[in-house]
């Protein structure tokens, strides 16, 4: 890891993390999401809420957690750009990834990479 | 594109479909399997087959819809993302298509947690709206998602789910939506036990004309005690259960609950027909096919079409 990286990620991490709980996956899509970040999902899931979300709008996996994506939905209704990102197909993790400063793969490119064989039908 | 599944020939016809849910087999004895399917044949148009359903392990959805192939059943092959990577779930996807599955549902599964080893690493290394667009991409391009190719691409017909009843309920039509684009060809719903907030939810589907582009099977669920259905409404993930529907069944003698929930079945498929954009029911009946085929029968939905269902059988393309 270069030093410009580990300075970057010396303030991304530790910003990122107490504002959106973020997971560091490296490929952010917070602007997506209602800037509530997806990877707290317990199935990682990044186009959605699952089936299992309970009536009151709390997590099935932990019932003390709201779903992320609950959260999401409400917080894309207030944003005042991007709200239409939600209903953007999202591309696979690249668990390579994982850990590394989303804002420099932002920067480079990195994090629009897609597999070869993906094409988001629902990206406009 | 042109699919040989019977069940997309049926819809893309305009017939009103039924499908059910075959109960998962815990034997390794094939007989098994083929004598629970074997009462439902002439009475549905496909069987879906689950996928360690609520997180607990049984037979591989995969070789249960090919024994259902091997008795010239049509499978409906029920595929989570949570058991399996994308090189798994591309395995498995194309070893159906050789076995002679065409019709797919793909989805998250209900977690790990929820089973009988919730102690277990839940992978969810792509999600589902991410396998539908997979699964879209080794049929219509005939390529994995590396991008390499396939030597002969899979006729699959597609399937997604959709959850009228979870919050967030405006949220819910978007992501079907999503669906859409990312490939499904058919929905099938959870559970309709609430049909004012099911005719919501299809309400927001028309808005968005979701109806002409997707075929939207509703779930009707065949409660077979009092006990099973309150066990529903507190246990299971995702369901939504009026108190006023185990109530009717609560006030009902033991006796005579099974029956009770075979009406209750049939009064839920006579009120979603109303429904504008609906294509057939999914029939779930828990480890009870004798309830589906009468549910079946006493709401008019027989005899099924006849449509030869060979073409469905092994082969290609």
């Amino acid at each position: 890891m270069s030093v410009t990286e580990r300075l970057v990620l010396a303030v991304e991490k530790p910003l990122k993390e107490a504002i959106w709980g973020c997971r560091m996956c490296g490929q952010c899509i917070l602007h997506s999401t209602g800037l509530s970040c997806p990877m707290r999902c317990p199935k990682s899931l990044r186009n959605g809420p699952c089936g299992g979300v309970r009536a009151n709008g709390n997590c099935e996996v932990d019932p003390d957690m709201r779903c992320v994506w609950v959260e999401a939905w409400e917080g894309s209704r207030r944003l005042p750009l991007w709200r239409d990102h939600i209903e953007h197909v999202q591309k696979p993790v690249d668990w390579r990834m994982q850990g590394s400063s989303s804002w420099i793969n932002l920067l480079r490119g990195k994090d629009k990479m897609a597999p070869k064989g993906w094409e988001a039908n629902g990206q406009p | 594109m042109a699919s040989p599944s019977r069940l997309a020939s049926l819809l893309r016809d305009g017939r009103f479909v039924v499908t059910a849910e075959l109960s998962s087999s815990n034997s390794a004895d094939p007989e098994a399997t083929w004598r629970r399917a074997d009462v439902l044949r002439g009475s549905v148009d496909a069987i879906n087959c689950t996928d360690n359903t609520g997180a607990h392990v049984h037979m591989s959805s995969l070789a249960t819809a090919h024994l259902l192939v091997e008795r010239g059943l049509e499978p409906i092959m029920q595929l989570t993302v949570r058991d399996r990577n994308r090189l798994a779930l591309q395995a498995d996807l194309l070893g159906a298509a050789a076995l002679g599955v065409r019709n797919l549902v793909l989805m998250s599964g209900d977690d790990v947690t929820a089973g009988d080893h919730p102690e277990a690493r839940r992978i969810y290394d792509i999600d589902s709206m991410q396998l539908l667009e997979v699964a879209a991409a080794m049929r219509d391009r005939g390529t994995y998602l590396s991008g390499r190719k396939l030597e002969q691409a899979p006729s699959f017909f597609i399937g997604a789910v959709e959850n009228p009843f979870a919050p967030p309920l405006e949220f819910r039509p978007l992501r079907l939506q999503k669906k859409v684009r990312a490939g499904a060809d058919f929905i099938q719903t959870q559970l309709v036990f609430d049909v004012p907030v099911f005719k919501r939810f299809m309400d927001l589907v028309g808005g968005l004309d979701l109806q002409r582009k997707v075929f939207i099977i509703p779930s009707i669920g065949i409660p077979r005690s009092a006990r099973g259905a309150r066990f529903m409404q507190q246990k299971v993930p995702g369901l939504h259960v009026p108190e006023s529907l185990v109530n009717r069944l609560e006030r009902t003698a033991p006796a005579r609950q099974a029956e009770e929930g075979i009406q209750i079945a049939i009064e839920l498929i006579t009120a979603v027909r109303e429904i504008p954009g609906i294509a057939g029911v999914h029939l779930i009946g828990i480890k009870w096919e004798e309830g589906v085929v009468q549910v079946a029968e006493r709401a008019g939905l027989l005899p099924r079409p006849t449509l030869s269902p060979v073409a469905t059988v092994g082969g290609r393309g």
